[in-house]
């Protein structure tokens, strides 16, 4: 075909744009959805956030905090001794949306779960500098000053459901979950208990050390505090990762 | 031709040109100025003032949509309304829909960065728009796209000029790309969850991230390239036939490139490798077409002494020429390795945004702003200032970035000899600091070439036509 066909025609030439530029996505996107390995298997270790680091996660999401801090550890010596084992795509399965980061202003975030008490990170999230003279990180005190805001989150846990997130709404959803992850955590995720849920991890764990508030504070920390700690390594061999990369 | 007895500005629709090219300036202005200020939080972090609409990660966003989406939107949308009439010897099509895409982009930008602030976000990189702004958004593209193939098909000419080819690529990529990005359940109208999650939403946020840059910051920036280069320089294309290779190289390339910004991530090898081969491959083209660009001034390379807008257009060129070099070696595993999460991606970044998008589109700006006022420029020593103010910038810069980068990426991965880590992360914040407070003196020059523009353009725009003027407007109207 000679290029002048499709130049003196529009019709002709939207069409094949089209057909050219969806090819690249096609064939690099779509297999992802459909390739079991792309998902380690991690035999249901993963488990969905409660209602309370959901919260959290909102909170994370809402103050860009993915703007300076990543959470994907690569295979790497310093990064493995710096932060721990690599990410797995299976730690990130129910993150919507992903929030793997491009740019490290900051240290990751991916395995800082369990890593500072809770007290370390209320000082250092509403004054960063009396922790760490020399970080560059926004103080953010307004995170101890504001309610926690909870009365959505059966909302917000819908709209995650119908995502495909397992949180369970009727009874068969419920049992399934048990199955899964047994039944402490499938009570965590039961939307019919949301608000209980989420009130009592707040008051059982005091994240941000004030037992009268519940506020955001408590929320963004119960989030950090559970990030990367699910998958308990010492039950894999070394190898058994590297089959699925 | 019968047109040619015709006004330009009576015969083609230049008032919704002239909107979007001030309505460019102004976003530039807003999202370069609130750039220097990021980059002076990083330096001097007291800036943040523990106020949240202040603070670094609500103010990114909007410093990206302003210049991106504002600055570098309004500047396709004034240049593609102008060629496309040109190109075509027909006026705009659909006049009232035109009129409604302005409104709708300036709004829905405006709109946008104003709910950032205020922390209602999607969190994805480049995408941040909530959802009501999401459907607003496809609305206006879906307008801009009946108007312009509308006019083209109203063409007087059989050819459809190469320019045309690129931005109708642009409008067609950006449309998938937003759509495919954005597919997201609704909590309430300010909050949503991303349908996709993990390395599947991953891979699909840079696909839309790298294309937004291969279509929006790229392919229709060389259709703007296509149109004013020559025009400028008074010369036809280098080589038509390399247009047309390159034109159907890069828009297939690109799509396959996104991966990259996932290497080592928990993404598949097989994606990242995939990836990577085509971001090599995409060198060709990218280099097509700024060959084709540059070597259009072949044998009138005396211009550039006595031309400030060919200036900008051609040092426009070099810059695309270097970061779409940056680009494919920053894509390879082993230097991505390094690179990745570190300011080197940042400076690359603005290499290509402020070498390439910004100066081609000041360059083109300075050759409309006369053809839509019907007036010389107000002075053309100010447009040699801002030269040289802009390219001053960009080295410092990017000079800057790459010591902060690479200097960040080789201590993090530095041992000592006993296998320790040689640095804490808290190190490498410190050692960046003076790189970082260059950065920002860089931003500054930059905004203030842009604010001498402005200048210009307002005291063009604002003094009387002279008599004498009136010849540029005597030219026929052939495009």
């Amino acid at each position: 075909m000679r290029h002048e066909q499709i130049e003196t025609n529009s019709g002709l030439m939207l069409l094949l744009i089209l057909v050219v530029i969806s090819i690249g996505g096609l064939v690099e996107i779509v297999p992802l959805f459909y390739i079991n390995e792309t998902v380690e298997d991690v035999k249901g270790a993963v488990r969905p956030y409660t209602p309370l680091e959901l919260r959290g996660r909102d909170i994370y999401i809402r103050e860009g905090c993915y703007l300076c801090h990543s959470q994907q550890i690569r295979p790497f010596r310093d990064e493995w001794l710096r932060y721990g084992h690599y990410s797995l795509a299976a730690e990130s399965q129910y993150d919507h949306p992903f929030q793997w980061g491009s740019k490290r202003t900051g240290p990751d975030l991916a395995r800082v779960g369990n890593k500072y008490s809770n007290q370390w990170q209320v000082q250092h999230l509403n004054a960063p500098r009396s922790v760490v003279p020399q970080s560059i990180m926004p103080n953010y005190p307004w995170l101890l000053q504001t309610d926690l805001d909870y009365s959505d989150i059966v909302g917000r846990m819908r709209a995650l459901r119908w995502t495909g997130v397992p949180y369970s709404v009727t009874q068969a959803e419920y049992d399934a979950n048990v199955k899964i992850f047994g039944k402490a955590t499938a009570d965590l995720l039961d939307i019919n208990q949301a608000q209980d849920t989420l009130l009592k991890q707040a008051r059982d764990r005091e994240f941000d050390s004030n037992p009268v508030r519940l506020t955001e504070m408590d929320a963004l920390v119960a989030y950090l505090q559970v990030l990367g700690t699910m998958v308990d390594f010492t039950q894999y061999d070394e190898g058994y990762f590297t089959k699925f990369r | 031709m019968s047109q040619s007895s015709a006004l330009p500005a009576e015969q083609y629709n230049y008032s919704i040109v002239r909107r979007f090219t001030i309505m460019a300036m102004v976003w530039a202005v807003l999202g370069m100025c609130v750039g220097v200020y990021l980059a002076s939080e990083l330096a001097w972090p007291f800036l943040n003032f523990d106020i949240p609409q202040l603070t670094f990660g609500r103010l990114r966003p909007t410093h990206t949509t302003m210049v991106i989406f504002g600055f570098g939107g309004s500047a396709l949308f004034a240049t593609s309304y102008y060629i496309v009439q040109r190109t075509s010897q027909a006026r705009l099509a659909f006049p009232w829909l035109a009129e409604f895409t302005f409104w709708g982009w300036t709004g829905g930008v405006a709109l946008g960065v104003l709910s950032y602030v205020f922390g209602i976000t999607q969190g994805r990189e480049y995408a941040e728009f909530e959802w009501p702004l999401d459907i607003a958004i496809t609305l206006v593209w879906v307008s801009y796209f009946a108007v312009y193939v509308e006019t083209l098909r109203r063409r007087n000419q059989p050819h459809i000029y190469v320019a045309n080819w690129f931005y109708l690529a642009f409008i067609v990529a950006v449309a998938l790309l937003h759509i495919f990005n954005n597919l997201a359940v609704p909590v309430s109208l300010t909050k949503s969850y991303s349908l996709f999650a993990g390395v599947q939403d991953a891979m699909t946020q840079w696909w839309y991230g790298h294309n937004a840059v291969g279509f929006f910051l790229t392919a229709a920036f060389l259709g703007m390239m296509y149109y004013f280069v020559p025009k400028q320089a008074g010369r036809p294309v280098y080589s038509y036939r390399l247009s047309i290779i390159h034109f159907w190289a890069l828009i297939f390339l690109y799509m396959w490139a996104g991966g990259h910004h996932l290497h080592w991530t928990s993404l598949p090898d097989w994606v990242s490798t995939l990836a990577a081969t085509f971001s090599v491959i995409l060198l060709m083209p990218s280099w097509g077409g700024m060959i084709n660009g540059i070597m259009t001034l072949s044998g009138a390379w005396d211009k550039l002494r006595s031309d400030p807008v060919l200036l900008f257009l051609i040092t426009s060129l070099s810059f695309y020429g270097m970061s779409t070099f940056e680009g494919p070696l920053m894509s390879l595993k082993s230097v991505n390795a390094l690179s990745h999460y570190t300011d080197w991606t940042v400076g690359h970044v603005h290499s290509g945004a402020l070498g390439w998008v910004a100066l081609v589109s000041f360059g083109s700006f300075y050759h409309l702003i006369p053809r839509l006022w019907d007036r010389k420029m107000y002075s053309d020593t100010l447009i040699y200032v801002h030269f040289w103010l802009a390219t001053i910038g960009i080295v410092l810069y990017i000079t800057s970035l790459w010591v902060a980068g690479i200097g960040q990426g080789l201590m993090l991965r530095s041992f000592d000899d006993y296998g320790n880590l040689a640095y804490t992360f808290i190190e490498t914040v410190e050692f960046m600091h003076t790189p970082y407070v260059w950065r920002a003196l860089g931003g500054a020059f930059f905004v203030a070439g842009t604010l001498v523009m402005v200048y210009n353009m307002a005291m063009t725009i604002a003094r009387r036509q002279a008599a004498a003027e009136t010849q540029l407007s005597a030219q026929p109207a052939h495009a």
